[in-house]
């Protein structure tokens, strides 16, 4: 099983379990590109049900400091698009269930070639896409590209989503929606629960595959609440901060314990 | 007249300008992109709008700015005559002001009481904070720490006119990141928050929006000229960094075919040095800040760090019209090297009594390249976008002198 059926089977498994999809999303590259795989497994191990990677890239707009250290750090290693999809591979070769999801900008998509990376990512073994700066209208190639390789490609909504977007989206979206939880950038706080349940009410009476929530969550509880409503939690900066604060030989496992937390806090 | 271009309409109903431009943001973004969209067309309709606008540039900003016959310069290089647009005479002394304007009127006209910008040099965040003054609104400059450290007057000036400044530390501390930084602050504060883009840059309205406010410009020109003259130039030249001064001379002058249209990107140290800021020169296509154009970038997509001896041109990318008008041959880009702007730029002082800004240095350096080659009947028409006075320090320092100290150099100093 391969891309967006890798993905529908996740989502329908967890259905079966009633339980709601815990996916973590990572800077390939950060702390350093040899710690990126074992990570993955790690996260694996400890629960996770989907894995977000991000692209490193050298102006990363849509994200708040912490994602955008550790995409310097990763840029600053000359990390690129390439050891991403041979990460992909590596994880691969132990791992062929966990839907693994790029997200990342357009730019570095562009520079390697719409057609030469949608090959390179059925190869590696790349389920999702998420390009942050493709919205529907600019991303007609990039669907036909991913959809005639069988790639999901993902796309955001968000809480100034209009009807009209919602259904723009809804005709494009793939494998699941990413919701952003709040007006801002990652990583950034307060992110008020009871909206994001409205919201994806009514988000949900048009977008008819799994809607997953991202950006602000960052304790168990918060996950918990959020998962009452969302089919998906996205977790991101909370586990790059700790990839950031971590000893270099705690990175793996400490990331491990927190994701466990975070899947512990969903479930129970 | 050209067919091809006589009927130009750039950019389209969705932004592009043939495969450049677009709307390339994150769906936070997309509902107030498409709110400033309607409020700008509705404001283009509106004659009260327009007729505010056009007040304010008159009795504001000065405008028109003149065209002055460098008749000396023209005739110690021996061939074409050199005319200038004086846009260093404008109000904060560049044309940024004309564009700055514009959108804070369309801020005030949509119930926006705060207003953000990026800048690099800090032309466009002082021009941003005056109007800002001007129109009673909150202001928060995004400034690279680079360049904060090295604009330290033009930052001063921004905090005189009751702006904050607020430093950016990601990335390469400079302009590039002051716009991500600005993006950042809008799709945060997007309700109470206009972002006022300073160049013809980022997503689609901002590059028409910019254009159209700058090209006032242009529209003088095809008056004077004549008036001058009795005829259009032979060639319209302009420094090229977003290219927000070059749109501005050369919209109305894009279907005027007999007349070529030059854009002058900045050279740095040379363009086979890697150390330059000539995207349309020496970049490849693609996407950054909202928009897909030429870029600056390395092969795995990252975009490089840039050079130039003149701030405002020291970006990676330009705007998407630009690079239309580069493929589509209608303009020519040429790089212009550090060394060439400054010879142009001690040059027009001793001959003119003009101190350029040594953005606008590089469009009067290529017009010098040009002038001794054609007939003393042919015209170059230089926009000179603004004028020097913020560009003494880097020229006193270039020139082996420190009297002008910044605050680097006062701490080097120190720690002697």
């Amino acid at each position: 099983m391969t891309g967006t059926s890798r993905i529908d089977a996740a989502f329908a498994r967890l259905q079966t379990e009633k339980r709601k999809a815990l996916i973590p999303f990572i800077t390939v590259g950060d702390p350093a590109l040899a710690v990126t795989v074992p990570l993955m497994h790690e996260m694996v191990r400890a629960g996770v049900d989907v894995i977000e990677l991000g692209v490193p890239f050298s102006d990363p707009m849509a994200d708040g400091p912490v994602i955008q250290r550790a995409s310097e750090r990763a840029v600053k290693q000359g990390v690129g698009l390439r050891d991403v999809l041979a990460c992909v591979a590596e994880f691969r070769q132990r791992n062929t269930t966990t839907p693994i999801v790029l997200m990342g900008y357009a730019n570095p998509i562009e520079r390697m070639g719409l057609d030469v990376f949608a090959d390179a990512a059925v190869v590696a073994g790349v389920d999702g896409v998420l390009v942050v700066d493709y919205p529907p209208e600019e991303s007609a190639a990039l669907l036909a590209a991913m959809d005639s390789r069988g790639i999901a490609t993902i796309y955001l909504l968000s809480p100034t989503s209009s009807p009209a977007r919602i259904k723009l989206v809804s005709e494009a979206a793939r494998g699941y929606v990413y919701y952003v939880s709040l007006k801002g950038v990652t990583g950034a706080g307060n992110i008020d629960t009871e909206e994001v349940g409205r919201k994806i009410a009514e988000i949900k009476t048009q977008i008819k595959i799994p809607v997953g929530v991202g950006f602000g969550i960052r304790d168990g509880m918060t996950a918990k609440l959020i998962s009452n409503a969302a089919d998906a939690v996205v977790i991101g900066s909370r586990i790059v901060q700790e990839i950031e604060s971590a000893p270099p030989e705690k990175v793996v496992e400490n990331v491990g314990k927190l994701v466990a937390s975070f899947r512990f806090a969903m479930d129970a | 007249m050209n067919k091809r271009f006589e009927a130009y309409n750039y950019p389209d109903a969705t932004g592009h300008f043939g495969q450049y431009g677009g709307t390339f943001v994150a769906e936070t973004l997309q509902a107030a992109l498409l709110e400033l969209n309607l409020e700008y067309a509705k404001a283009q309709a509106d004659p009260a709008f327009i007729a505010e606008f056009q007040r304010e540039l008159k009795h504001y900003v000065g405008r028109p700015s003149p065209i002055y016959h460098a008749k000396r310069l023209s005739d110690e290089l021996g061939g074409a005559q050199i005319y200038l647009k004086r846009e260093d005479l404008n109000h904060t002394g560049a044309h940024k002001i004309n564009n700055t304007i514009g959108q804070a009127l369309l801020a005030r006209r949509m119930g926006k009481p705060r207003v953000i910008a990026e800048t690099g040099a800090g032309q466009h965040g002082v021009a941003s904070a005056t109007v800002a003054a001007r129109y009673g609104l909150e202001c928060v400059v995004y400034m690279g720490i680079d360049d904060v450290r090295r604009q330290a007057q033009n930052v001063y000036r921004m905090k005189l006119l009751g702006a904050t400044v607020m430093p950016v530390e990601s990335g390469s501390r400079t302009l590039k990141d002051a716009l991500n930084e600005a993006m950042r602050d809008w799709v945060t504060n997007v309700e109470s928050t206009f972002y006022i883009i300073g160049t013809v840059a980022g997503p689609h309205p901002y590059p028409m929006m910019v254009r159209d406010f700058n090209s006032v410009v242009g529209k003088e020109c095809v008056v004077q000229m004549p008036e001058m003259i009795g005829r259009q130039p032979d060639a319209v030249l302009a420094c090229v960094g977003g290219g927000s001064n070059a749109m501005g001379i050369f919209f109305d002058y894009i279907p005027h075919d007999t007349v070529r249209l030059i854009g002058c990107e900045a050279g740095g140290e040379g363009v086979e040095t890697g150390k330059h800021s000539a995207s349309l020169t020496a970049g490849t296509p693609g996407v950054l800040h909202g928009n897909r154009t030429y870029l600056l970038q390395d092969v795995n997509g990252q975009i490089i760090d840039t050079h130039s001896v003149s701030a405002g041109l020291d970006y990676p990318g330009v705007g998407p019209e630009h690079a239309w008008l580069k493929d589509s041959g209608r303009a020519e880009y040429v790089a212009v090297n550090d060394d060439e702007a400054l010879a142009a730029f001690h040059r027009l002082c001793r001959t003119e009594g003009i101190i350029p800004a040594l953005e606008s240095s590089h469009a009067v350096a290529q017009a010098m390249k040009m002038a001794p080659a054609m007939s003393k009947d042919q015209v170059l028409l230089v926009n000179l976008s603004g004028r020097g006075d913020k560009d003494m320090a880097t020229v006193a320092e270039r020139s082996g002198l420190q009297f002008f100290c910044r605050p680097s150099c006062q701490a080097a100093a120190e720690s002697r």
